[in-house]
């Protein structure tokens, strides 16, 4: 279909369309898009629920200048900074293993493809629970491997500061891989079987073919992947609220969580609009590279 | 069945303008082709008569009426696509039948058409399958079939053998041009093989860059190509074209090509009397003799460079001073690259182009 | 040789990595009080079901799974019956605008939840609608349509142009097309597109946390990282519960891999 001069039937045919994408435009700008700025707004006011004689008065900056002087608040972004930089790069790493796996040819693939997902799959809450089973310091399966019955010299390994943030990324990277390398496999199915053929033919060896071919080749789908999940992973809350509660102390406070807790737990709604706004803004920046790297490709379909 | 009319039709895109002020008439009946090389606008003008794109100005008549704000549906016209765009899930019956039960027709109605229709293109056999499971004439057959059912005002064609194996192609031409006789219908046909073209339609209208370069019965524009696009674009293999200067003296005129200098039969040019200047002069290869006759022509020796041969017909590639020729013989002379053949170029089958208009040359004036 | 060799603990790695937490966690469901309470841990259980018996019927599991059946039903339902259409415009109807509302829809499924929170709690408070399930089911929707638009737009666009012009030309309009000859043709896409909004609402945690505010309409998330027992924490009957959790995902995978895979992969490699 083409441009619509005014006046012809195509009009009318664009304002059906317009009807069938109402609903969705509706829920988005209710839902999101208007909350979003009306978070904006609220960070711009002093409002501390549990003291409603308060007021809300409008206080312009000084929720962010209080944030940025805030050490939590600076111990809470490099938190999540540190946690986006490790998790980010495993998940690819370990991704782009389960890819050439479960790109692989032979049979049962897909019983393997499918264990692969579980963890996926596991909502993160109950993931969350499992690991902490997993590192508890009595009943926990970690310790029974790494100390079997020496029971004295078991680790309460959630009780220490870096501990607990590896565990945190442990947990996340055991989660997501899987999902990057979905990711990752949509970009080695479209490198041609012909290129590795000719290069098998030329003498290269299985290491050179991964170096040269499959690598150079994977570079789209694998910025992709670190946009996608590095978006993600400065978004994360679940983790850290059902398996630490950001504890010990705030060895694993991410943003979210600290501004939910601000908002929520201390009820001050102002304050937590910007610390969310902030995490807003460093995830909208990441967004509009990933939207322009992703939605371009889309348009070239379009012509 | 109806006539159609298009007038001052223009589609601009960003790029530029595709259709640049198209006018053309369609009698009832009458079978046209919408010919030239792709990016012509041929399509896109078919596709402004159907109503799947809209044109910048001008106006498209359907029986006389304006049809410019008219869905598709509402134009009540018929199209066959050129990938057949057979609807997947349905079954050939329900294919055909779907453009009926959109409009609401009577069930008994569908099956009688269906019937009729199946029957004059001989699918009964495939009413129950899926597209999925019929060759390529099957289904461009019941493309034609979900067209024919319609009973349209106009049957709109784009470009529908192009996906079919040459024997097939040649059969479906022939089926085709037999069905619209019967039928009387008025159809519009996209395509870029000429020989579809000539065989098939009442009229040939040649389209290049946006303008129809000429519209008329096929033999015209063999005989009588309006432009030296035309006359090259018309006939296989293309009418040699030489460029050249052309100086008319007295009643004569002396046309200058490379070194060459060939007299001319008189030609018109209005009342100036004398022309001096560029022009393009053609002569078609199957028209050039390897032996004198008795009717005046231009003699030239020219020298062999290849030649390719067709079993029926030798295609002979020559040159001279420097421009090139080609000769259609279907005699068997003895040839071998670098000879020297003497070639007879007949004063009544040359074409004279001046300002890329043609010329009328004396003794062999357009009827 | 050495790629099968490389192969073979590829797979091996993957599998057990995967499962091994899981199965750990398995196992613990079926050990009696004191196999739980062992220290060192036990490996193997000695089987029973009073876990089960008891996340049921004493933690109210059978009320989280019915809340997360409504709540995740109702979504994937709504986000195809909204995200259907929109999809299909947005693939083939040539609107003004049209780059902005993709690129719009695609920010928004990377909105951090914290940044509507706030005002999506005044908002449901506003209107009563804190602890319903409607309260919950309309920003999963929200959040859901991005998706189901992504993976439907890229189905649309893969079915070829003359079948639409084929139905325009024999009398459908936008609406028409869609349902008899658009929908049909991309089924798959329409199960994919619902299996991952299945999965996206029965799995997600922050908007039940926030939403939900009474344990009578908690989902099966929130319930299960907010299960108590009265002194400790009850590992055993956490472990069961995590397993009925679990399963109908697990269910969800292993007939439906293929789906989930080439849905994600096919909207990564589309865009």
């Amino acid at each position: 279909m083409s441009e619509n001069p005014p006046n012809t039937f195509l009009s009318a045919e664009h304002r059906a369309a317009w009807w069938m994408l109402a609903p969705a435009l509706a829920f988005t700008l209710t839902l999101a898009v208007y909350p979003v700025i009306a978070s904006f707004i609220l960070s711009l006011y002093r409002i501390i629920l549990s003291m409603p004689a308060l007021g809300e008065p409008f206080v312009g900056l000084e929720n962010y200048v209080l944030l940025f002087a805030d050490p939590a608040a600076r111990q809470a972004f490099m938190v999540t900074a540190g946690f986006v930089l490790c998790s980010t790069t495993l998940e690819l790493a370990f991704g782009l293993i389960i890819a050439l796996v479960i790109h692989a040819q032979f049979r049962g693939r897909g019983w393997v493809r499918a264990a692969a997902l579980i963890p996926w799959v596991i909502p993160t809450a109950v993931a969350s629970q499992m690991w902490r089973y997993l590192f508890n310091d009595q009943y926990g399966l970690a310790n029974l491997i790494v100390f079997g019955d020496r029971v004295a010299d078991y680790i309460p390994w959630l009780a220490s500061p870096g501990l607990a943030f590896s565990i945190m990324v442990l947990v996340d990277v055991w989660k997501t891989s899987s999902f990057a390398a979905l990711l990752i496999l949509a970009g080695l199915q479209l490198i041609p079987d012909e290129l590795y053929e000719a290069a098998r033919i030329d003498g290269a060896n299985l290491w050179q073919r991964f170096w040269h071919i499959t690598l150079p080749l994977l570079k789209p789908a694998l910025l992709l992947a670190l946009l996608f999940r590095t978006m993600d992973a400065f978004r994360v809350f679940d983790l850290a609220f059902v398996m630490t509660q950001g504890g010990p102390g705030d060895a694993t406070q991410v943003l979210q969580l600290y501004g939910y807790k601000a908002m929520f737990t201390e009820g001050r709604m102002g304050y937590g609009s910007a610390v969310s706004v902030m995490v807003f803004v460093a995830i909208f920046a990441l967004s509009l590279v990933y939207v322009r790297t992703v939605g371009s490709r889309l348009m070239e379909r379009e012509t | 069945m109806a006539n159609l009319e298009m007038r001052g039709i223009s589609k601009r895109f960003d790029k530029g303008l595709v259709l640049d002020n198209i006018s053309l008439k369609v009698p009832d009946g009458t079978f046209a082709i919408l010919l030239g090389p792709s990016g012509c606008g041929k399509s896109t003008l078919l596709r402004i008569i159907a109503g799947l794109e809209s044109h910048t100005s001008g106006q498209v008549f359907i029986d006389g009426a304006p049809v410019d704000r008219l869905s598709p549906a509402a134009r009540d016209i018929a199209m066959v696509f050129q990938h057949y765009a057979l609807y997947p899930h349905l079954s050939v019956r329900e294919n055909l039948a779907f453009g009926l039960s959109m409009r609401k027709t009577p069930r008994h109605v569908i099956e009688e058409r269906i019937a009729d229709t199946a029957q004059l293109l001989n699918i009964q056999e495939l009413l129950d399958r899926k597209p999925k499971d019929l060759s390529g004439g099957q289904r461009q057959r019941v493309a034609m079939g979900r067209a024919m059912v319609r009973k349209p005002k106009l049957f709109l064609f784009d470009e529908p053998l192009s996906n079919l194996d040459a024997q097939l192609r040649t059969n479906t031409r022939i089926e085709l041009k037999k069905l619209q006789q019967r039928l009387g219908a008025t159809i519009i046909y996209v395509t870029h093989d000429q020989v579809e073209a000539m065989t098939l339609g009442d009229v040939v209208v040649v389209m290049d860059g946006g303008h129809i370069q000429q519209a008329d019965p096929p033999h015209q524009t063999y005989l009588y190509p309006a432009n030296p696009f035309v006359a090259s674009f018309i006939g296989t293999p293309p009418m040699n074209l030489w460029q050249g200067r052309l100086r008319q003296e007295g009643g004569t005129g002396i046309f200058l090509v490379g070194g060459l200098e060939w007299t001319l039969p008189p030609f018109a040019m209005g009342d100036t009397g004398s022309f001096a200047g560029h022009a393009v002069l053609g002569i078609r290869p199957e028209d050039i003799r390897l032996e004198p006759t008795t009717r005046p022509a231009i003699h030239i020796e020219a020298s062999i460079d290849l030649n390719e041969d067709l079993g029926a017909d030798q295609i002979i590639h020559c040159s001279m001073m420097g421009e090139s020729l080609v000769v259609r013989a279907s005699q068997r002379p003895l040839v071998s690259p670098g000879q020297t053949l003497s070639l007879f170029l007949p004063h009544d089958k040359l074409h004279l182009f001046i300002d890329d208009r043609r010329i009328n040359l004396l003794p062999n004036s357009d009827p | 040789m050495m790629q099968r060799l490389l192969l073979v603990l590829g797979i091996s790695l993957t599998v057990v990595g995967s499962l091994a937490p899981f199965v750990w966690f398995v196992l613990t469901s079926f050990k009696t009080q004191q196999e739980v309470e062992a220290v060192p841990p036990l490996w193997w259980p000695s089987g029973g079901w009073h876990f089960y018996r008891a996340a049921l019927f004493d933690h109210h599991l059978l009320s989280y799974v019915g809340n997360s059946v409504i709540v995740a039903g109702s979504t994937t339902l709504l986000a195809l019956v909204i995200g259907i259409p929109a999809a299909y415009v947005l693939a083939r109807v040539k609107l003004p605008g049209k780059p902005w509302i993709l690129g719009g829809l695609l920010t928004v499924s990377m909105f951090p939840q914290m940044a509507i929170a706030g005002p999506i709690w005044r908002l449901l408070a506003n209107v009563q609608g804190l602890n319903t399930h409607w309260g919950l089911i309309l920003p999963y929707v929200t959040f859901s349509l991005p998706l189901v638009i992504w993976i439907l737009a890229s189905f649309f666009k893969e079915l070829p142009a003359e079948l639409e012009e084929a139905a325009r030309v024999d009398g459908c309009n936008t609406w028409q097309t869609l349902t008899r000859i658009m929908l049909p043709l991309a089924t798959p896409g329409i199960f994919t597109a619902a299996i991952l909004t299945f999965i996206y609402s029965w799995n997600e945690f922050f908007f039940a946390l926030l939403i939900l505010t009474q344990p009578d309409k908690h989902t099966l998330p929130l319930g299960i990282a907010l299960f108590q027992g009265e002194f400790t924490i009850p590992w055993g009957e956490l472990a069961a519960a995590s397993v009925l959790a679990t399963l109908p995902l697990v269910f969800i995978v292993l007939l439906c891999q293929r789906w989930i895979i080439s849905g994600l992969s096919a909207g990564a490699v589309k865009g």
